[in-house]
Parts: C-alpha cells; sequence; structure tokens
C-alpha cells in the first residue's frame, strides 16, 4: 500500500518537475513560428495577388496584429483546447492527422525496442559474464560497428538484401500492401487489430511490412543498449558487496542474479529512456526509408513544404511522449532502487 | 613535449585499434583538405550517358544517375561533411567547456538550474529538436552547423559541470585558493587542464555522432542541397535506385559515413582506455 | 600444539600488471590452532591483505599462486576447485571487509542478505531462514532486529552495516573468521564497540579469528598473537605480549616506536632521544592573542554543522582540535582559514575581522598569506597537472609577490630543503611521489609564504604510521623554529596530545571540552572525552631506548 502511494507521489512530483520543461518547448514551437522566414498571413491569403485589406483581415482574424505575450497567450489557450492549427498540405486540423498517423509511428517504435531489448540484454549479460572471451569481442565488434552505421543506411541496404536479392521482404512501402483491406482500426496497431479480428492472413502481411524497418531501427540501438548491459554488470561484478557475497558461499547463479542483475539493470534502465528518445528521433529517418505513413514522415514533408503547424504539432506530441516515457522509467526505477523512495 | 610524444607512441603500439584509427582519422583530415586536387573526375559535372555504372577499374565506385564519378563525389563531400561536424564540435566543446566549468565550479542555484536543464534536454530527441531549429534558421548549410553545435552542447555542459564538480573541493584546488589564486585563473589554469583528457574522449565520441546527425539532416532534404556533394545526399538520391539492385549508389556513400564514424568511435574509445582502463567496457 | 587449523606454508602470490609479474606476498608461513586469535600487522602494501584473499580464493584475476600451500584442517587448499570452495567459504572460513557500506548490496534488505548468507549453505524453509537471520542480527546487538530487519544498508550507519557484515560472516558457524581491516573508516568510539563484537562472538562461538590490519593498538588489543609483515614477507611473529615488550626485528622496532601512545613525545616516534626542554622564544601564555573566532555557526541545508563555537589562539600557540566524523572540526578548519564562509560568527586575525572580506575576493587580500592550510590527503592536494616545483612556487609568486624567477627558485629550494625534500624530487609530477613525499610539499607549500597561521586538517591521516611519525616530526620542529600557530585538526587523541598544548574536543558541531592538552588527557571532564579515550585501543610498549 504505501509503495502504491509512493509511487503515486512520485508521479505526481514527476509530472510537477516537467511542466517547466513542457513550458519550454510549448515557447519553444512559438517561437519556431515567429521566427520563421516569411509572413504567415501571405500562407494563408487567397494567392500572391492578394490585396493588403485581405491580407490585412486575415492577420486580424490570426492575431497576428496583437502584441507578442497576447499571441503567446493565445497560442497556448489553443493548445489546451486541443487546437493544433491546420495543415495547408493535408488541409485538415494538425490534432486529427497527428492522431491518425500516431499508431503507425508508436508500432514500429515499440517493436523496435522490444527487438533490440532481446537481443541486447542476453548478448551484453553473457558478454559480461565471460569478458574477454570469443563472445565478448564479438559482442564489442557488433557494437562499435552498430553505431557508426546510419539508421538511413542499414534500412537501404537491408531492402537491398531482402527484397532485391532474397525476395523475402514485400515491396517496402507503407505498412500494408495497397491492395489489401485493412483490420478496422481498433488499437491502431495493426498486429494486434489483425489478430483481434482474427485474420492471420493479414497479420502476416502487416508483420513482413514491419519487419525490415523494425529491424532496421533496432539495429540502431543494439549497440547502446548491449554496450551499457556489458558495461554495467562487469562494474557490479567487480564491486564490494558481489564479492562479500562470494564470502558466504552463495551460488554463481544466484550471485549473478539475484545480487549482480538486478543492480546492473538500473544504468540500463536510464539509457532505455534516452534510447527511447533517440528512436523517435530516428523514426522519421526510417519512416522516409520505408515510406512508412507515420508521425515522422507526415512532419518532414510538411517541413519540406514549409507548411508549419504540423512541424509544431509533431515537435509537441513528442515532447508529451517523451514526458510520458520518462515517466515511466522513472517509477520503474523506483520500483528497482529503494534508495529512492527513502529519500 | 617530446616526453609526451615518446608517451604516445609508445601508448599506441600497445594499442594497435587505436592506433589504426588515429591513422584512418589523419587520412581523412588529408582527403578533407586536399579534396579539390585529388579527385579523379569533376565530381559535379553530369555524364547522362555514363549513368549508373556499376563499379569498374574506370569509376571504382561506379556512377550516379546523372553519370557523375561517386569516388570523386566521395572525395569532394569529405570536406564538407568533416568541416560541418568539426567546426559543430568545436563551437560546442568551447561554449559547453565553459558554461560547465563555469557552473561547476560556482554551484549553487544557477549550477543546479543548468543541471537539471541539460538533464532534461539531454533525453529529449535531439534529433527533432535539430530539424526543428534548421526548419526555424533557414535551410543552409550554416544552419546544419549551428543546430549540430546546439544539440551537442548539453552533452558538453553536463560533462564539464560533472567533471569540475568532482573536483571543486579536492585539496588541490581548495590549495590554489589558499594560494591566492583568483577563481578566474583556478578554473582555466587548474580545472581546465585537467579535465582536458577525458573531454578530448568525448569530443572524438562527439565527432561520429556528429557526421551521422549531418548526414541525417542531408538525407531528409534539409541543410546541404543538390548538386553539392554530402554523403546524405548521395544516400538520399541514391535511395530510389536501391529496388533496382543499384546497390552502388548508397553502399558507397554510406560506407564512407560508417568508416569515418567508426574512426573517431575508435579513437574515443581508444583515448578512453588509455586515460582510465578502469572504464574499459 | 595440536594440529593447525590453518596452516599456510611458504606462500607465494603474485600478479601480472603491465610491469610484467609483481610478486605481493614473497613466501610466508603461517599456523593457526582450532579458536587461536591473530593478527596479521603491515603497513599499505606489505601484502597483508592478499594474503588473506588467497585463503579463500577472493583473489582477482590478475592474481597468481606460484608456489606454496595452504592448508585448512589438514586440506590442501591452495587450488582447491570452486564447488569445494564454494562449499567452505561461509561454512567453514567467513570474512569481514573493510569499508562497510559498499560491503553490502545496496538495493536488497539487510534481512534478506543475512538470510542468503544461511540459505547458501543451508536447505531452510523461508520461516526458519527469517527466524535464524533475527537472531543473528540480535546477536550483533542490532536494536529493534525486528524492525531493522527490512531496511537497506544506506539507512543504517557504517557501523551498522559492519555489524550486518558481521552477521552473514557467522551465520553458518565458521571456525575462522578472516576480519581485513575491520574498523577502518569507523570512529574510534564505533571501532572498539565492533571490535568488541568481533571479539566476543568469535570467543563465545569458538572461531579462530585472523584479524588484519594496519594499527598495532587494535592488534595487541584482541589478538593472542601477532605477525609483522613489510613487503611480502613476514618479519616477525610473536606473542603480542613479547612483539610490543620486546620487538627483536628492527622495523618491529621502528613500527612500534613510531605508534603513538598516550606517553610518547614526537621525538620518540622517530627514534630520537628526548630532545632537552625547548627554549621557547615566549611563553605562549603571555603573548597576544592571534586567531579569536567568536560564536561561529554554519549550516548545511537544514541541519547544523557547527553550532556557535568560540575559540582563540595565541601566537605560536598550538591548538587541537578533536572530534569524530560529523563533529564539525573539518568544516570549522576550513571557515578559520577562509576557504568557506560562516552563517553567523566573527573571525578576528590579528585584530582584523577578516571575516568580513568576501570569500570571493579574500584571495586578493593581504590576510591570504598569513592563514595557510595543509590538507588531509596528500594524494589528492597537489595538482596532478604541475611538478612540485611549480605546486610551491604558484604561491609565492602570488602571495609572497617575488617576480624574479632566480629568486622564486631560491625560495622553493629553502622550503623544499626544509621540509626535507631534495632538488631532484622538484622536477616530479604528484604520481611520481610517495605519499610521505607528497605530504611534505603539501607542508612546503602552505610554509613557503610564510604564514603566521597553518591550519592542519589531518595532515597524517593518510599515512602509515611510520610515515606519519617523520611527518608530525617535521611539523613540530617547522613550528617551533618558525614561531608558527597551528590549528591542528585531527580524530587521533594521541597525535593531538603531542603536537598541541591546548585541546578542543568537539561533538555534533559543538565544544564539548576544551584545556590543556595534559590536563585533559590525563583527567577529561566530559564523558564523552572519557568515552573517546577509553575507547583508543592501548599497549604499552617497553621504552625502547636501550635497545
Amino acid at each position: 500500500m504505501s509503495t502504491l502511494l509512493n509511487i503515486g507521489r512520485r508521479v505526481g512530483r514527476h509530472l510537477l518537475a516537467s511542466l517547466p520543461a513542457l513550458f519550454g518547448v510549448v515557447l519553444f514551437t512559438f517561437l519556431l513560428m515567429r521566427v520563421l522566414p516569411g509572413d504567415p498571413a501571405a500562407f494563408f491569403a487567397s494567392g500572391p495577388n492578394a490585396g493588403q485589406a485581405e491580407m490585412a483581415q486575415i492577420r486580424e482574424t490570426m492575431g497576428l496584429d496583437r502584441p507578442i505575450p497576447e499571441q503567446f497567450l493565445r497560442y497556448v489557450g489553443d493548445l489546451a483546447r486541443g487546437n493544433l492549427g491546420q495543415s495547408m498540405t493535408t488541409g485538415q486540423p494538425v490534432m486529427a492527422d497527428l492522431a491518425e498517423r500516431m499508431p503507425a509511428s508508436l508500432e514500429l517504435t515499440l517493436f523496435a525496442l522490444v527487438l533490440a531489448l532481446a537481443l541486447a540484454l542476453p548478448l551484453g549479460i553473457v558478454a559480461a559474464l565471460r569478458p574477454n572471451s570469443l563472445i565478448d569481442h564479438g559482442v564489442r565488434f557488433l557494437c562499435t560497428l552498430g553505431v557508426c552505421v546510419p539508421t538511413f543506411v542499414t534500412g537501404l541496404l537491408l531492402i537491398y538484401v531482402f527484397y532485391y536479392l532474397l525476395g523475402l521482404a514485400p515491396d517496402p512501402t507503407g505498412r500494408i500492401d495497397i491492395f489489401a483491406a485493412p483490420p478496422p482500426g481498433i488499437t491502431g496497431f495493426l498486429l494486434v487489430d489483425f489478430l483481434l479480428v482474427g485474420d492471420l492472413a493479414g497479420w502476416k502481411a502487416a508483420f513482413g511490412q514491419l519487419i525490415l524497418p523494425a529491424c532496421t531501427m533496432a539495429l540502431f540501438v543494439l549497440a547502446p543498449l548491449a554496450r551499457m548491459t556489458r558495461a554495467s554488470l562487469l562494474a557490479v561484478l567487480g564491486s564490494d558487496f558481489i564479492r562479500t557475497a562470494r564470502s558466504v558461499g552463495m551460488s554463481d547463479w544466484r550471485v549473478v542474479v539475484v545480487y549482480a542483475l538486478r543492480n546492473a539493470l538500473l544504468p540500463v534502465l536510464t539509457i532505455i529512456g534516452i534510447v527511447f528518445s533517440t528512436m523517435l528521433g530516428a523514426n522519421v529517418l526510417v519512416e522516409k526509408v520505408f515510406s512508412w505513413p507515420g508521425i515522422g514522415s507526415y512532419a518532414l514533408d510538411a517541413l519540406l513544404a514549409s507548411d508549419y503547424a504540423p512541424v509544431q504539432g509533431f515537435v509537441l506530441l513528442i515532447a508529451v511522449i517523451f514526458v510520458m516515457v520518462n515517466l515511466t522509467i522513472d517509477v520503474l526505477y523506483g520500483i528497482v532502487d529503494p534508495r529512492i523512495s527513502l529519500k | 613535449m617530446s616526453a609526451t610524444l615518446r608517451h604516445a607512441g609508445w601508448v599506441l603500439r600497445g594499442n594497435p585499434v587505436t592506433a589504426g584509427a588515429a591513422a584512418g582519422a589523419l587520412m581523412l583530415v588529408t582527403i578533407a583538405i586536399l579534396a579539390p586536387w585529388i579527385t579523379p573526375y569533376d565530381p559535379i559535372a553530369s555524364n547522362v550517358p555514363a549513368a549508373l555504372q556499376p563499379p569498374s577499374a574506370a569509376h571504382w565506385a561506379g556512377t550516379d544517375q546523372l553519370g557523375r564519378d561517386i569516388f570523386s563525389r566521395l572525395i569532394a563531400a569529405t570536406r564538407l561533411d568533416l568541416g560541418i561536424a568539426v567546426s559543430a564540435v568545436l563551437l560546442s566543446f568551447v561554449a559547453g567547456a565553459t558554461i560547465g566549468a563555469l557552473c561547476g565550479y560556482a554551484g549553487g542555484r544557477i549550477d543546479r538550474y543548468v543541471g537539471r536543464l541539460v538533464d532534461v534536454l539531454m533525453a529529449f530527441p535531439l534529433f527533432v529538436l535539430a530539424m526543428a531549429l534548421v526548419a526555424a534558421l533557414g535551410n543552409r548549410v550554416e544552419n546544419i552547423v549551428i543546430a549540430t553545435a546546439l544539440i551537442n552542447l548539453p552533452f558538453y555542459i553536463r560533462f564539464a559541470r560533472a567533471e569540475v564538480n568532482v573536483r571543486r573541493h579536492a585539496g588541490w584546488v581548495e590549495a590554489a585558493r589558499a594560494g591566492g589564486e583568483s577563481h578566474v585563473t583556478i578554473v582555466l589554469a587548474y580545472l581546465l587542464p585537467n579535465i582536458l583528457p577525458a573531454m578530448a574522449v568525448q569530443i572524438s565520441l562527439n565527432l561520429g555522432w556528429a557526421i551521422l546527425n549531418a548526414a541525417g539532416l542531408s538525407f531528409l532534404g534539409l541543410g546541404v542541397q543538390a548538386p553539392t556533394p554530402e554523403w546524405g545526399i548521395m544516400v538520399a538520391e541514391g535511395a530510389r535506385f536501391i529496388g533496382n539492385g543499384q546497390w552502388w549508389l548508397v553502399a558507397f556513400p554510406g560506407l564512407a559515413l560508417m568508416l569515418a564514424v567508426l574512426c573517431f568511435n575508435l579513437l574515443g574509445d581508444g583515448l578512453r582506455d588509455i586515460l582510465d582502463p578502469r572504464m574499459r567496457t | 600444539m595440536s594440529s593447525p587449523l590453518l596452516d599456510i606454508q611458504n606462500l607465494h602470490v603474485a600478479f601480472s600488471t603491465r610491469e610484467g609479474l609483481v610478486e605481493a606476498v614473497r613466501g610466508i608461513d603461517l599456523k593457526l590452532a582450532p579458536g587461536g586469535t591473530l593478527a596479521v600487522v603491515g603497513e599499505s602494501g606489505s601484502g597483508k591483505s592478499v594474503t588473506a584473499y588467497a585463503v579463500t580464493q577472493l583473489l582477482d584475476r590478475a592474481a597468481r599462486i606460484p608456489k606454496g600451500r595452504i592448508l585448512f584442517r589438514g586440506e590442501d587448499i591452495t587450488r582447491a576447485d570452486p564447488a569445494r570452495m564454494k562449499a567452505l567459504r561461509g561454512a567453514a572460513i567467513s570474512m569481514v571487509f573493510q569499508s562497510p557500506r559498499t560491503a553490502l548490496n545496496p538495493i536488497r534488505s539487510i534481512g534478506l542478505q543475512v538470510m542468503d548468507a544461511i540459505a547458501a549453505h543451508e536447505n531452510l524453509p523461508k520461516a526458519v531462514l527469517r527466524a535464524r537471520a533475527l537472531e543473528l542480527l540480535e546477536a550483533v546487538r542490532i536494536r529493534d532486529a525486528d524492525k531493522r530487519f527490512d531496511a537497506y544498508p544506506a539507512e543504517l550507519s557504517g557501523g551498522m552495516c559492519q555489524r550486518v557484515m558481521i552477521a552473514m560472516a557467522i551465520a553458518c558457524n565458521p571456525s575462522l573468521l578472516i576480519a581485513d581491516e575491520p574498523t577502518t573508516g569507523l570512529d574510534v568510539t564505533t571501532q572498539k564497540t565492533v571490535m568488541d563484537l568481533i571479539a566476543g562472538l568469535t570467543a563465545e562461538r569458538g572461531m579462530a579469528l585472523v584479524l588484519i590490519t594496519h594499527d598495532l593498538g587494535l592488534a595487541a588489543s584482541y589478538c593472542r598473537d601477532v605477525m609483522v609483515m613489510q613487503q611480502g614477507r613476514v618479519v616477525e611473529a610473536a606473542p603480542a605480549v613479547d612483539i610490543f615488550r620486546h620487538p627483536s626485528h628492527p622495523y618491529t622496532r621502528r613500527l612500534v616506536a613510531a605508534s603513538p601512545t598516550p606517553t610518547s613525545t614526537v621525538e620518540e616516534l622517530v627514534g630520537e632521544a628526548p630532545r632537552a626542554p625547548r627554549a621557547t622564544p615566549r611563553d605562549p601564555r603571555d603573548a597576544r592573542v592571534l586567531l579569536d573566532v567568536s560564536n561561529i555557526v554554519k549550516r548545511f541545508d537544514s541541519t547544523l554543522a557547527v553550532e556557535d563555537v568560540s575559540l582563540t589562539l595565541k601566537a605560536g600557540e598550538s591548538l587541537g582540535l578533536v572530534g569524530e566524523s560529523g563533529s564539525g572540526k573539518s568544516t570549522l578548519s576550513r571557515i578559520v582559514c577562509r576557504l568557506a564562509d560562516a552563517d553567523g560568527g566573527r573571525i578576528m586575525f590579528d585584530g582584523v575581522d577578516i571575516g568580513a572580506i568576501p570569500l570571493r575576493t579574500f584571495h586578493d587580500s593581504p590576510w591570504r598569506r598569513e592563514i595557510q592550510i595543509v590538507f588531509q590527503d596528500p594524494h589528492e592536494s597537489l595538482n596532478p597537472r604541475f611538478t612540485a616545483f611549480e605546486c610551491i612556487a604558484r604561491p609565492v609568486r602570488r602571495l609572497a609577490k617575488l617576480t624574479d624567477a632566480a629568486q622564486v627558485k631560491r625560495r622553493v629550494e629553502e622550503v623544499a630543503e626544509r621540509c626535507g625534500l631534495s632538488r631532484d624530487l622538484l622536477t616530479r609530477f604528484p604520481h611520481q611521489l610517495s605519499g610521505g613525499q607528497k605530504a611534505r610539499i603539501g607542508i612546503a607549500r602552505a610554509i613557503a609564504v610564510e604564514p603566521r597561521l597553518l591550519v592542519l586538517d589531518e595532515p597524517t591521516a593518510a599515512l602509515d604510521v611510520s610515515v606519519q611519525a617523520v611527518v608530525l616530526k617535521l611539523l613540530d620542529d617547522l613550528r617551533h623554529d618558525e614561531g608558527l600557530s597551528f590549528l591542528f585538526v585531527s580524530h587521533d587523541l594521541n597525535v593531538v596530545r603531542m603536537m598541541c598544548e591546548r585541546t578542543i574536543v568537539m561533538r555534533h558541531g559543538r565544544i564539548v571540552e576544551e584545556g590543556e592538552s595534559h590536563a585533559l588527557f590525563r583527567n577529561p571532564q566530559a564523558a564523552y572525552t572519557r568515552d573517546l579515550l577509553g575507547a583508543i585501543p592501548h599497549f604499552e610498549p617497553v621504552q625502547t631506548a636501550t635497545a
């Protein structure tokens, strides 16, 4: 009970602590719009020949003639009502656009993270338990190479090998074959939705589309995760309390699992937070390579078309996700490390 | 000075990987400097009849969709890519080390706020931030440098701050105060030289990261614009042809990126091992 | 002698390092009877800990045992296979380590850790394990053991953590307990309770004890036999009584002499005949007040580190500041030195309110050179990037305002010589110097600008006892020859008694007792002072001057 209460208090404190960060991002995106070259009114005018009167009227309706602080307040007010503005390229409210594309990005990122963790943790652990063995050197080599290849190159090379050479992967565009019927949008995660409606063929197709981009992203973050696991486990194995555990004759299994691993996971947990936010950034690159209909490619298209409302919305959304992820990590950390709740 | 060089030589002999990485980095810099004089073909002039040729004796890395020699373009791009990375890292190092060292030495409330701000920034998806910055500042090479420098800044501030913080109350710093040294002297002549070796590691690792970052932005079409030869753009242009099996358009610039990043990362790791064998990972 | 419990024969231990194979232990022999108590004494680098780790096979990977045998109950365990060692560790041979805080798993409750130690050798249901663990925690005198059962190491003091460590070590009633510097880093009163506990428990349960320590007093108080090691070899092994009464080896003799006792003088520590009483230029009692500190208060966050402390120091006088960790003595010394600001109070130096000069600009004030400080850890107190010469020369240029290079050089060399440093040492960097040499440089740097007040913050706490002896002698000579005043901060009461005319005892940021050193030590008034004095491990070596 007290643990729950403790977690609740920590969640509250963390949310409070992240308010300034969120405010900073809001301010940043607002300024982003203000410092952008060109007159926003010109974008919304009916055409290049719009008269002075029309421009002035647009300025007035958009509030561009007001003092900056007031404009900022209006902006914050809009945000509070969930109004992120209109996208000029799609003609839709940005909020709706983002909501529609969000599941695609999340499915890809989460799947990749799980994939990366499933590979990195065992590799790191094995390498740390047998330092300077063949496996250790192999893992180190893989990690060193892994961080050196840019995601977009990995993705393209995977396409070359699995699509062009081996023909194993489907055409690397989008989440689903253009001719296939999408499942009813229940969760938005195709793999989950196909399972829910029991469409195994559809599930397989969606999985085929997902696996290459997910691998691309997983390979990119595999290195830091495995590296951190190895380093932190090695450090813990060399610490005094492991010597103590050995000195009372505990079995190797107990020493490693109960004493070393749990302590070693703490820094790995921190790294997962950073890795996740790296993945949010790398999303944009991977989505572009695989024409993945997520928020990253949406924001990029808008950015290249000088359509700034979606970019603002994207940055804000990423900031919110980022706060949530860190909150989760923080709560997990508090569960694993009792020292935190002592403070 | 000669003693330092001799020591460096002795250390490198014991670390062949680091020595190799150092040699590679040196070669990259040489290529970047000599680029305009050593390209076998004009990196920009197109030659459509010779388009999309696979690697051959004449064109070591093949030709692209406009018939330009990819090898020449790779060489020419070295200068731009390294230039962006080096200037960005240099900017953020100078600014970050100074801010971090001053904050770490001064301590107190400002230091705490800066520390928290930096922690938050570091965990934020920095690539997204860089994209937004380039969008805001304008699609130019200088702005790629500024964006890359800005997103690197928190790392240096945090690093310098932490390194200074652990030394702030060391006996020799207090002794310097008792010896009448001014605060500025203590930060500049005592603390900075002591954290510099550790910062060198950070710089080396960061160079690799900055190269990836700048290439990523160009790949997306931000910053450097075609037809300027740049590794990221070359990959982006080649991407259209990968589905048809014309792999060399992507593979060679990808390889160049990988090698450059690899050199700096290995160099950084090696430096770290040399400076502190306990941190070997 | 009945068949020994532990029998080490011609043991060698080598480490492979970058410089090749280094022998840390070079052929030692040791016999310990069941229930016996043996202290292995030596300074750093003597190989005493390595020997202990060799017995339990807890040496790190770089270590090899090229020669020798270790017999435990007649069984050769030198190269016993891991499974056999695992069965012995904890069940037959246990260890207690130094720095108890890091020796326990920080994220597992202490109760569970003790349960783990029992479960390593006995297959028992959880409830029984828990009951046994609770019994053990009570046996090591942890108050409210059932309430503390779920506590984490971070919630306990260092002494408490060491008790938990002891509980784990004796959990399966081993017949041999090896304690590796079990009280290093603990306060002297805690040291006494922990050592009494170890001695009591081992005697009660018939365990043999090997105590590894650098402290001769500790060895003499708790062990029947003593073995002195130097550079990997045993120089002398004998019953404790004999070793201190008639040390036969010159190294042992030096070590015994260098250990401060309640009666020793600085000269005796370094084996010199007591000097004739000095012709003091003037009686410090008539001298004028040099330092007058009143009502100093210092807060860290919300806790009071120093609480309304006042003291005075006369010219040429040496004042001792004694206390355990957390007493505020170091904080106070930094405030007096104007390296930290107080939150209240006044610091008058030679009639001038130097506390009123802001900390930010104090380095430019003329008073900076008058008050200098020598720091605790000599390894930490020299800039790793400066040569010894530069370390001493910088304050000379800044504060003594010597600008001419030749003049600076002369001054530095003069001071270095005064502190017993040869000229060739001056070109070296700190990592090329020994602890004692670094301590000398720290002192030379401080006195190079000819201060009137020297603050000494535990100047010998990090040094081996034989090095401490010569450094103390140097400091004492300097004070008398240069007419310095000392504010001498230390946790070691014997050292303060030798070095200071007056002593102040501090606890929890307050002054507990103050007085003439000799009177205070002979007849302490405050109960706390009596506890402190009672906790010092004692041995009474017969004067060795005739030997």
